[in-house]
């Protein structure tokens, strides 16, 4: 381009940054997609401390992560698609539905666990690029496609499992080759001073870690936000939405796959009627974490916590001995408050700029 | 009603349409439309809605191909399939409604599609130091001082987005520079600063086609105006060749305008 550049004499950079210091730390903080999900985090632990004695010991630390683990491995992913302006409510049953391939598999074919594992693995990301390829190619609300794929394959999965075992479940492969080598691998523990932690927390903050790197620091996060605060726009400019898309359905449909296998490996056989209602389980665990659900804004963290709030409310009622149906109405009461909080606080942060 | 010759021995127009044609089935959108783009330039394009600037600006940027005459980039005779094909061939396209993603941040927006990375296999990550630099850099190039490269563009005026598009067309190399009504939906402070940036663009040395129904606007950084009316061209002139005034009337109309005024008055009159 050229040279000749008609502005005022740029004044420096280092200007520039002196103003920039005066951005205050706290509203920095404010403008944190994550910080409702911290401060709901805080306080249910603040809440649980005093009402459940059993809840500050480090054996119900591990139970709380744990649980929090489960959900959060696929409120990761599922956060980002909603970040890229999408739904997916086939991704609870696409768990099951990945453990079940991995298992029937492996037991008619009596091949090694591995390979079971392996066409799973190729198995649950087809049908991630399936829902993405519908999407993209129908332009229908992902709300419906992926709510046909979520009825197909709670259909699948109970009529191929009847259909091969009999029953409502598969078949043990415990005694299979490969099964102690992949239980390592997605259901074994590690004990860290005396306590027993499970692998899938490694999991968690592995994919945490890895999809915060993607959406802050690659291109492909910078096309995640695009496609979902204005997807018109980031098409105007050259950003392979259709690519993002499908991408993003293969990001749930991996976590799926993670899931599924620790699923499988925690036991040896799996129930073909689970899953079903975990789908709103991981959405709720990605808007707590201040996901926003019309998309464009969000963060990998926010789900983490999310997630941990969860764990910490699902056990915590057990700690202190209430009746668990309690459960469910805690964490729609905390939807609602982390939402509103994330709301104003957006507001707030936006206004005072 | 005259052609303007080429300005002196210039090399071939950056955009070139001669006679240009365009039809939806039985209606006739756009009929012998010409059109010259120099660089460091504003070919201003004045009509009212209806007139045919949005089917102009759609040939231009790659939505629509023209159905006659002839479109030439740089002395070649072309015919663009897509938007994309019009930005490789250096034709950037700022529309009305923005193309920019609110919630990011502006430095991400700047770059969006064309993000620079560093680093090499899963570590190949956004140059986000060079991003930052360079967005603010290019920004206080076309005059504007942001605070923080940080904040959403969301939280931007609709003139500041729009010189943060125009600034994201002149960095990526684009020789011609389309605005579809930069202006419309703005006051006249920030009406007059995208101008501002209108006019440096043209200063770097851009052909810049300002789409516009405002003639004021218009005659602030024109150096050629096009009148279109009702698919058709009105009027073709060069700056040296018309007066505001004589522009405000062609524009709003010219003898009809005479007719409507004698007819007011009249009514008044009696």
């Amino acid at each position: 381009m050229s040279a000749t550049a008609p502005a005022p004499t740029p004044t420096s950079d280092k200007v520039a940054d002196e103003r920039l210091l005066k951005t205050s730390a706290l509203r920095k903080l404010l403008g944190r997609p994550e910080l409702g999900a911290v401060v709901g985090a805080i306080a249910v632990f603040v809440f649980f401390s005093f009402a459940a004695d059993s809840f500050l010991r480090a054996s119900s630390l591990s139970t709380v992560l744990y649980a929090s683990s489960t959900i959060g491995i696929m409120a990761v992913p599922v956060a980002l698609l909603m970040i890229g302006g999408e739904f997916d409510l086939s991704a609870g049953v696409l768990v099951t539905s990945s453990a079940l391939i991995s298992s029937m598999f492996s037991y008619q074919m009596t091949a090694n666990v591995w390979v079971g594992v392996g066409v799973s693995l190729l198995t649950t990301l087809a049908i991630g690029v399936f829902n993405g390829f519908m999407l993209t190619r129908t332009k229908l609300p992902s709300f419906i496609i992926t709510l046909g794929t979520f009825l197909m394959l709670t259909g699948l999965n109970l009529g191929f499992t009847k259909l091969i075992s009999g029953t409502v479940s598969t078949k043990s492969i415990a005694d299979m080759e490969g099964f102690e080598s992949a239980k390592v691998l997605f259901a074994s523990q590690f004990t860290i001073g005396g306590v027993a932690f499970k692998v899938t927390i490694l999991w968690w903050i592995a994919l945490v870690a890895i999809a915060t790197w993607v959406l802050l620091r690659t291109r492909a996060g910078n096309w995640i936000y695009a496609v979902g605060g204005n997807m018109d726009a980031a098409r105007a400019v050259g950003v392979p939405v259709i690519k993002t898309k499908i991408g993003l359905y293969m990001g749930v449909a991996f976590a799926a796959w993670v899931s599924g296998q620790h699923l499988l490996f925690s036991f040896d056989a799996v129930q073909s009627g689970e899953g079903v209602g975990n789908e709103l389980i991981y959405i709720v665990a990605a808007v707590i974490g201040g996901s926003l659900i019309t998309g464009g804004y969000g963060s990998a963290i926010g789900s983490a916590f999310g997630a941990f709030i969860f764990g910490m409310t699902g056990k915590g009622i057990v700690y202190a001995e209430w009746n668990a149906d309690w459960y469910k109405f805690f964490l729609g009461a905390m939807l609602l408050l982390a939402t509103l909080l994330n709301h104003w606080v957006r507001k707030r942060a936006e206004a005072t700029k | 009603m005259t052609t303007p010759e080429p300005v002196d021995n210039a090399p071939a127009p950056l955009v070139e349409l001669d006679a240009v044609s365009k039809y939806y089935g039985n209606i006739r959108a756009l009929e012998g439309v010409s059109l010259t783009v120099h660089a460091g330039e504003v070919s201003c394009v004045l009509g009212d809605n209806g007139a045919g600037k949005s089917t102009l600006i759609k040939i231009i940027a790659g939505l629509h191909q023209h159905d006659a005459g002839s479109f030439r980039i740089e002395g070649e005779e072309a015919r663009l399939s897509n938007p994309r094909d019009a930005l490789d061939r250096g034709i950037a396209t700022v529309y009305q409604d923005l193309a920019v993603v609110p919630l990011m941040p502006v430095w991400r927006n700047f770059f969006l599609g064309s993000e620079p990375t560093r680093g090499t296999g899963p570590f190949k990550r956004l140059d986000v130091d060079r991003m930052r630099r360079t967005t603010r850099a290019e920004l206080l190039r076309m005059g504007i001082d942001l605070r923080d490269v940080d904040q959403p563009i969301g939280t931007l005026s609709g003139g500041e987005r729009q010189c943060v598009a125009i600034a994201r067309a002149v960095h990526f190399g684009a020789k011609v520079l389309v605005l579809d009504e930069p202006t419309a939906a703005l006051g006249v402070k920030q009406s007059g600063v995208v101008l501002k940036y209108v006019a440096a663009a043209r200063d770097a040395g851009l052909g810049v086609v300002l789409i516009t129904h405002n003639p004021h606007h218009a005659y602030l950084v024109g150096d050629r105006f096009v009148l279109l009316k009702r698919g058709t061209m009105a009027g073709s002139h060069l700056r040296s060749e018309i007066g505001l005034d004589e522009l405000t009337r062609q524009m709003a109309g010219g003898s009809e305008l005479d007719e409507l005024s004698h007819e007011l008055e009249r009514a008044q009159g009696e």
